[in-house]
């Protein structure tokens, strides 16, 4: 069954089509991929599925309950999770106290959601920075700590948006190499937007391609990069 | 108190009883000056952390809080004078009152989306509009005020909050020391944990779950809940009340210095802040008087010029940089 379903989802701003008609789904335990262009409509998408926007039409749901037009705080508690592309640290909070304000999504008591925060930080090699000021972190950092503040509210569903911009390839592997480990152990289902295509080769099982704000391919990643549609508008290059 | 005191590191709980020791006995070896500027300084230390739970931990700019303290005092003064209803009861409803009040304004400002700049203007409406209705009612004293029946030196009266100066210091001292206690405990638990993700950033609040309108009006209710009690005690104290005193916005600005020097969001720094600005606000009097000037507005101007110091050298108030500096730990608090 497909965790996330979205269906003729479409968001214009002052007549501009950011996204015409989007349709998809993500598979429960899946890693999807969401690529395109820059203005292709990516995080409009994800800004109508988490509920920072509303859809000016379409449908959106997430494991059977419809969730179309849900604000942010009720579509985290249904079980999304989400970064931004443009970090937003809590930056006067400690790294501890911004991940525990993930955590306390799924409890009230306090000391419970820093243990569960504390794992989640040793999960993104963030342990050691748990004391210092989110505003002391280098971007590499932010980035890290954006995700595991999302992964604190227990999600269904992650949305990475961009997470991978700005790290060097070895912080990119890493990173990889986290998301497959939680891919695998807990089951996460993750839907990325990502430009970092190392990334999202080495993890989506599956890739969606936005062009103005419509779904223009969609399938395995081999299939996808050899799409001539693809290629003209987005990676550019004739195939191999 | 207790898990306050026990969960700070050794020299933090020396520093807190110390000072609480000193302030316990203050009005046994402080001449009757002195203790009306210690009470003063209470007096602001408690609303001012009042105002701070809004802004310092939810981060929402009142300018407008000396309506909640107004309430306060006019509730608690009407219902002793009207109803014959003692400060013990009076107190709990005008608190009451006055967290509708702050309810009320937050509901209309956060479901409309009105913050920033927009939501301290709001504040400041109500303040004034309370003002000049206060004004006209005559069945309140109209714009000559209330007042209470002054009682005679000596008399001490706990049930009715009528006696001294040193009854009132130490009602003062209790509720700042609660206050304390009780910003300690929101802001170590899971309310205080998201209003300081409100305050550092709403949209990324909201995206881990936070219903930011809940949790606003709440800081909201609660600040103005806290506020009223000083104005309730105010009324007992200085036993007369106008509306131009109660709801001016001189008197708003008074509440939010204390937090501002000391440190705002931190639960020492409004304390801090009370103390050192009236120390030195009397201080300039004294010296004025020993002089012989007559400055009207000396004090506020004083207040103007400590508040741009601080602003420009000591961004996040005294509180911070001193807690360093003494081995306190740099940590919020």
């Amino acid at each position: 069954m497909a965790l996330l379903e979205v269906a003729g989802l479409t968001k214009s701003f002052r007549g501009l089509k950011a996204v015409a008609g989007a349709s998809f789904t993500v598979e429960a335990g899946a890693i999807v991929g969401l690529i395109g262009p820059n203005g292709a409509g990516k995080t409009t998408c994800f800004n109508l599925i988490a509920g920072a926007i509303r859809p000016d039409a379409g449908t959106v749901t997430l494991d059977g309950r419809p969730i179309t037009g849900f604000s942010a705080d009720r579509a985290c508690r249904a079980g999304i999770g989400r970064t931004f592309q443009v970090v937003k640290p809590f930056v006067q909070l400690s790294v501890l106290d911004n991940v525990t304000v993930g955590a306390l999504r799924a409890t009230r008591d306090v000391a419970t959601a820093q243990r569960a925060a504390r794992q989640v930080l040793e999960l993104l090699h963030l342990d050691h920075k748990a004391g210092q000021l989110a505003g002391t972190l280098t971007l590499p950092e932010r980035k890290r700590l954006e995700v595991a503040r999302a992964l604190a509210t227990g999600p269904k569903l992650l949305l990475l948006d961009e997470v991978m911009a700005g790290l060097r390839p070895t912080e990119i592997d890493e990173m990889v190499a986290v998301f497959r480990t939680l891919n695998r152990e807990t089951g996460l289902t993750i839907l990325l937007v990502e430009h970092v295509m190392r990334a999202v080769m080495a993890l989506a099982g599956k890739i969606i391609v936005l062009h103005h704000g419509r779904i223009i391919a969609e399938g395995g990643p081999d299939q996808v990069v050899r799409d001539p549609a693809v290629l003209e508008c987005y990676l550019g290059g004739a195939p191999a | 108190m207790n898990s306050l005191v026990s969960a700070l590191p050794g020299r933090r709980r020396a520093g807190l009883i110390l000072a609480l020791g000193l302030l316990l006995a203050a009005p046994w070896v402080a001449g009757p000056y002195l203790l009306s500027v210690l009470v003063l300084a209470l007096y602001y230390a408690y609303v001012g952390q009042a105002w701070n739970v809004m802004m310092g931990f939810a981060g929402q700019l009142s300018l407008g809080h000396a309506l909640y303290v107004g309430l306060g005092a006019y509730v608690s003064a009407t219902l002793y004078l009207h109803a014959g209803l003692g400060p013990w009861a009076g107190v709990p409803i005008a608190a009451a009152v006055s967290a509708a009040a702050g309810a009320v304004i937050g509901f209309l400002a956060f479901r409309f989306g009105i913050g920033g700049v927009y939501f301290a203007l709001l504040t400041i409406a109500f303040a004034e509009f309370t003002r000049i209705g206060f004004e006209h009612v005559d069945w309140l004293g109209g714009a000559g005020g209330l007042f209470l029946p002054v009682v005679e030196r000596g008399h001490l009266d706990i049930v009715d909050l009528r006696g001294g100066p040193r009854l009132f210091y130490y009602v003062l001292l209790a509720l700042t020391v609660a206050a304390l206690w009780l910003c300690h405990r929101l802001r170590t638990s899971r309310i205080g944990y998201y209003w300081l993700a409100i305050r550092e950033d709403p949209e990324a609040a909201q995206a881990l779950g936070i219903d930011l309108f809940r949790y606003r009006v709440l800081a909201a209710a609660i600040s103005a809940a806290m506020a009223s009690v000083a104005g309730s005690v105010a009324a007992f104290y200085y036993n007369s009340l106008t509306p131009a005193d109660s709801f001016g916005s001189a008197k708003s600005i008074e509440i939010i210095l204390g937090p501002l020097v000391g440190g705002l969001g931190t639960l020492i720094g409004p304390i801090l802040g009370a103390f050192v600005l009236t120390g030195l606000g009397e201080a300039l009097r004294a010296l004025l008087d020993v002089t012989g000037h007559q400055v009207p507005g000396a004090t506020q101007l004083f207040y103007g010029l400590v508040l741009l110091l601080v602003i420009k050298y000591l961004p996040g108030g005294i509180w911070p940089g001193l807690a360093r500096h003494l081995g306190l730990g740099n940590r919020v608090g």
